[in-house]
């Protein structure tokens, strides 16, 4: 099962919509309570990562009997040294998204811990991608 | 099959759907021209019965009669019941009445408000890992999260609500005075129909100790009308009634139990629609640092209540203005009389624990997950067909919930209105299947005897 949201640049009012929605969808399988909230939270963090420091991007979700694969996709300046970002407390916001009670530097961890298997690519000017998968248990 | 207190009286239902519409669980749909409601999501909040407008929907109740049946009948109840009554009724009067009545021993539920208060306190010591800890106060909201958040089943804290605990303590009294068991009869005079289900098939325990619930709106009649018979100048027997404290009569209003909890963050909720914008925020993780939730099915908490005559805020004024004269009473160094269950604080506070609240969601739609993955499918494919605009037509409260109707429970799609009118134009239903399907909504004469053009 496939879906596709869009996520906006700034558009903080907004977080949540993927998530909010892949809830539901992950309750009406009967996934473990647990898990759905795995599920929830890094994609959370993932979409609130787009509209923080990307210019927008995209949401893929593909949901199957077994397990959820969810791709965020951003336009943005990219991460030049992912390690360092994946690093709890790194981050890299601007002040004013600071003062949003965003961008404490604990997004990319919060998904590595919540997460199964996640890939971070980035292409520093292009954009960055998440790939992220969740099994049901 | 859960109990619920909240039924359906097909003679009076008119089919009219507003019941659906306010549903927050979707459990309400219309068949043959009659609302019914599905047991397996019904949380007994209420929001129905507030929303009918020719009263179809009853709550059940013991018969009255049952208090006689006991030599020491005991009434059970809530700070709201006082708020009911016009201020120059005084709660002496009131307590003479209920003697009258037949009740032997009058208890107020919320003398067991500061027990309750320090049961949670010393859960919440323990377990810090838990939080946010949710009260366990509001069975409506116990049972919407069992239903609709079941990954916050844990965060509810497995204690025993005030009205339990009152209940073991007017029992505890009595037996310990040497009266059987079998001699005690305890009515809980309920302010909701949720509190009836609480009582009818508690969540977490095998059964309740309470022995009837009788509805709050027909004792205040019974009560109100003894008055006015008995007219100003009677004279009753002056009871010695409780002094609650401040705290404890306010216990059940908003923020009753948050003012007085222990907690660094907390928040106060009331109305079932906010509690799920919260708990919607809460389950995605959005919200950090809560410690303690107080989350209440009705506006302005339990004066609010369905069985209140009163309006909820003229009642609620009246709790205050009793629990300002305790405040005061309070200052002067009076001590409440709500600390006489002192004597048995430590064994309420041993019995106040409940088994933990389990899920029961009702969101899954198979329990293979392999055939809900296709329902969903299915479900999201006819979304597509759908106008999405929620009419309430096809006797479902959206389009979504009509899918998924269609999909689990067989549902014929013409029901759709819209569709219907597409397959019309394409020639692909005959006038007999339209007429079918309305009437498996909406009944085969909904129009009744109205007189409509055409006819002579």
């Amino acid at each position: 099962m496939h879906q596709e949201y869009t996520v906006i640049e700034g558009d903080f009012v907004n977080a949540g919509t993927a998530s909010s929605s892949v809830k539901k969808t992950l309750k009406q399988l009967g996934v473990n309570p647990q898990v759905v909230k795995r599920v929830v939270v890094a994609l959370y963090e993932a979409e609130v990562n787009a509209i923080a420091h990307a210019y927008g991007g995209k949401v893929l979700v593909d949901i199957d009997a077994d397990k959820i694969h969810m791709v965020v996709a951003d336009k943005g300046p990219g991460i030049p040294d992912i390690a360092l970002a994946m690093q709890e407390g790194y981050s890299t916001a601007r002040p004013e998204v600071r003062d949003m009670g965003f961008g404490a530097g604990m997004g990319l961890p919060n998904m590595q811990k919540n997460v199964d298997r996640l890939n971070v690519t980035s292409e520093v000017g292009v954009g960055t991608t998440v790939d992220m998968e969740v099994d049901f248990i | 099959m859960f109990y619920h207190a909240l039924e359906i009286d097909e003679g009076n239902c008119i089919g009219c759907s507003r019941c659906m519409k306010v549903c927050p669980t979707e459990a309400i749909r219309i068949t043959g021209g009659k609302a019914s409601i599905d047991d397996d999501r019904c949380i007994d909040c209420g929001k129905c019965h507030s929303a009918c407008p020719v009263d179809a929907i009853y709550i059940k109740q013991d018969d009255f009669k049952m208090v006689h049946e006991f030599p020491h009948s005991v009434a059970l109840i809530p700070s709201v019941f006082l708020g009911q009554f016009p201020d120059d009724i005084r709660v002496s009067r009131i307590y003479a009445v209920l003697k009258d009545l037949g009740f032997r021993h009058v208890f107020e539920v919320e003398s067991a408000a500061s027990i309750y208060a320090e049961a949670k306190n010393r859960y919440a010591r323990e377990h810090e890992d838990d939080m946010p800890l949710i009260s366990s106060f509001c069975p409506a909201i116990v049972r919407l999260i069992q239903i609709k958040y079941p990954s916050l089943v844990g965060n509810i804290m497995p204690i025993k609500a005030p009205l339990d605990l009152s209940a073991l303590y007017a029992l505890k009294k009595l037996t310990d005075q040497g009266i059987p068991r079998e001699e005690v009869g305890i009515f809980y005079v309920t302010p909701c129909a949720a509190k009836i289900a609480a009582v009818k098939a508690p969540v977490g325990e095998k059964r309740s100790i309470i022995d009837g619930v009788i509805n709050m709106d027909a004792l205040f009649n019974k009560v109100y009308r003894k008055i006015k018979e008995q007219g100003k100048n009677h004279e009753y027997e002056q009871l010695q009634t409780p002094r609650l404290s401040a705290d404890a009569i306010l216990s059940t209003l908003t923020n009753g139990e948050r003012r007085i909890c222990m907690a660094k963050r907390s928040y106060a909720i009331d109305g079932i629609e906010n509690v799920i914008d919260f708990l919607d925020l809460l389950e995605n993780d959005e919200v950090e640092g809560v410690e303690f939730l107080e989350l209440r099915a009705c506006d302005q908490s339990c004066a609010g209540a369905l069985l209140s005559c009163e309006n909820r805020f003229l009642c609620g004024e009246r709790m205050y203005s009793r629990a300002r004269k305790a405040a005061e009473r309070e200052r002067n160094g009076e001590m409440p009389r709500d600390r006489e269950m002192d004597s048995c604080r430590e064994y309420l506070i041993d019995n106040a624990a409940v088994e933990a609240v389990q899920p029961r969601s009702m969101l899954v739609l198979d329990s293979n997950r392999e055939r809900a993955f296709q329902k969903l499918e299915k479900i999201n494919k006819l979304k597509l067909y759908l106008p999405g605009i929620d009419c309430g037509m096809c006797g479902a409260p959206t389009c979504e919930a009509f899918a998924t109707d269609v999909v689990c429970k067989q549902v014929g799609l013409t029901r759709c209105a819209f569709y219907q009118k597409h397959l019309e134009r394409l020639n692909d239903i005959t006038r007999q299947e339209c007429l079918a399907a309305n009437a498996a909504v909406w009944g085969h004469d909904p129009m009744g005897d109205k007189a409509m053009p055409g006819d002579n």
